[in-house]
C-alpha cells in the first residue's frame, strides 16, 4: 500500500527530457528539407536506369546530401521509436531490452546504409 | 501500460432493460453503465426509457429523472448543476464532458450511452476514483509561491499580466481532458496529464510567482511532461473550451528557452 501522493511523486523528476525534445524537433526540421530533395532526386535518377542512378550517387553533392538524409532520418527514427517503446511497453525489463535493441538495430541500419553510399560514391560499386 | 482491450472483469455485459414509462409521448433510450463493487460481477449496460417531455434538457436532468422515477440505486456525482464544480464529468455518447451542460438532444442516435470517465477505477456506476488525478494536481503545487516578504496590502499584478491567465484559470478540475488522453490512459501513473499541466502553466506564467525555475525542474522529465504528443483530445472535450495542449506546448517552449 502506498499513498497516491507517493506514487505520483514516484522517483522524482528525472531532470531530462528537453534534450530529447529538441533533438526530435531539429531532426524533423532537417527532414522537411531533405525528404523533398530526396524524392525529387530519386524520381529524376530513376529515369536514367541503373547506371544513371549510380552516376547520380557518384556526384559528391548528391552523396553528401544523401548521407545527411540518412543521418537525420535514422536519428529521428531512433528517437521516435524510443518514444513509442516508452509509451506502449510498461514492463521494465522488456522496455529496457527494447530500448537497447532500438539503439543497436537503428545503429546497424545506419552503418550498413552509410557504407553502401560511400561505396557507390567512391566508385567501387562492385 | 497500454491496454487495448478491457480487463476480463471490466468487460461490460448486457444489463436490464427497464420498461418504457406508460403514456410517454416522446420516450428516449439511455444506456447507462452500472457497476457496484458490493454486488460484484461484471459491469453492465442498463437501458432506461425516459419521457423526454417530462425531463429537463440536460443529461444531468435525465440522470435525476432515472434516479427519482425509475431506479434510485443509480449512483453519480453532481453538485452545482451549472458547469462550475466539475463533479458530474462522465462519458456521454462517447465523449467526455459534464452532464449538467450537455443537452441530450445534442447527442445523435436512437439511444445515448452514459459511462464513467474512461480508464479510471470505478467506485460505483458513474463515479470514478479521482484520487490519482487530485494527487497529480497537488504535485504541481497550484498556489502562489514567493520568497519576497509579502507586501502590506497585496501582491499587485498589471491588467496585462492578469490577462495572461485567461484560458488557464477557468479549469474546474472535471478530469474530462486527462481521461480522454491516450497518453494518460497508457501512462497515467507517470504522466501528469493535461489538467495538471494546464494548472502548472497557469502558475509558471503568473507574474507574481517566484518559483518558476523550481516548477520547471519538477516537470523536467520524459514522462511527467513529455508524454504529451499533441493528440489534442483534451482541447476537443474540455467543457470550458480551454486548450491544455497549447499550455503544455508553452511549457515545453519554456523548457527549451532555459537551455538554448
Amino acid at each position: 500500500m502506498t499513498t497516491s501522493t507517493k506514487s505520483v511523486r514516484g522517483l522524482g523528476a528525472a531532470g531530462r527530457g528537453t534534450e530529447h525534445h529538441i533533438r526530435q524537433r531539429v531532426s524533423a526540421i532537417a527532414l522537411i528539407f531533405l525528404v523533398p530533395w530526396f524524392l525529387s532526386s530519386v524520381a529524376f535518377a530513376m529515369t536514367a536506369g541503373y547506371s544513371g542512378a549510380i552516376g547520380w550517387m557518384q556526384q559528391s553533392h548528391n552523396a553528401l546530401l544523401f548521407i545527411l538524409l540518412l543521418s537525420a532520418a535514422l536519428y529521428h527514427m531512433r528517437l521516435g521509436l524510443q518514444t513509442v517503446i516508452e509509451d506502449y511497453i510498461g514492463r521494465a525489463g522488456t522496455k529496457q531490452a527494447l530500448l537497447i535493441g532500438n539503439v543497436f538495430i537503428v545503429g546497424g541500419i545506419y552503418v550498413v546504409t552509410l557504407l553502401s553510399v560511400l561505396k557507390l560514391w567512391l566508385g567501387n560499386a562492385a | 501500460m497500454v491496454e487495448l482491450t478491457l480487463p476480463r472483469n471490466s468487460k461490460i455485459a448486457k444489463g436490464k432493460v427497464w420498461p418504457k414509462p406508460e403514456g410517454a409521448s416522446k420516450p428516449k433510450a439511455f444506456k447507462v453503465y452500472r457497476y457496484s463493487p458490493e454486488e460484484g460481477g461484471q459491469p453492465r449496460w442498463d437501458t432506461y426509457w425516459v419521457d423526454t417531455d417530462k425531463c429537463g434538457p440536460m443529461v444531468l436532468d435525465v440522470l435525476f429523472y432515472i434516479k427519482n422515477k425509475i431506479d434510485p440505486t443509480l449512483a453519480f456525482r453532481r453538485s452545482c448543476r451549472e458547469g462550475v464544480c466539475g463533479s458530474c464529468a462522465m462519458n456521454i455518447g462517447g465523449n467526455n464532458t459534464i452532464a449538467c451542460t450537455k443537452g441530450w438532444a445534442e447527442v445523435a442516435g436512437p439511444s445515448i450511452t452514459i459511462a464513467p470517465l474512461p480508464h479510471l477505477p470505478v467506485v460505483k456506476d458513474l463515479i470514478p476514483d479521482l484520487t490519482n488525478f487530485y494527487a497529480q494536481h497537488a504535485y504541481v503545487q497550484p498556489y502562489l509561491k514567493t520568497d519576497t516578504p509579502e507586501p502590506e496590502k497585496e501582491w499587485s499584478q498589471s491588467p496585462e499580466d492578469r490577462a495572461d491567465l485567461d484560458g488557464l484559470y477557468e479549469c474546474i478540475l472535471c478530469a474530462s481532458c486527462s481521461t480522454s488522453c491516450p497518453s494518460y490512459w497508457w501512462n497515467g501513473d507517470k504522466y501528469l496529464g493535461p489538467a495538471a499541466l494546464l494548472q502548472a502553466y497557469r502558475w509558471l506564467i503568473d507574474s507574481r510567482d517566484e518559483a518558476t525555475g523550481e516548477r520547471l525542474d519538477d516537470l523536467e522529465d520524459p514522462f511527467k511532461l513529455y508524454r504529451c504528443h499533441t493528440i489534442m483530445n483534451c482541447a476537443q472535450v474540455c467543457p470550458k473550451g480551454l486548450n491544455p495542449a497549447k499550455a503544455i506546448a508553452k511549457i515545453k517552449h519554456m523548457m527549451v528557452e532555459r537551455v538554448v
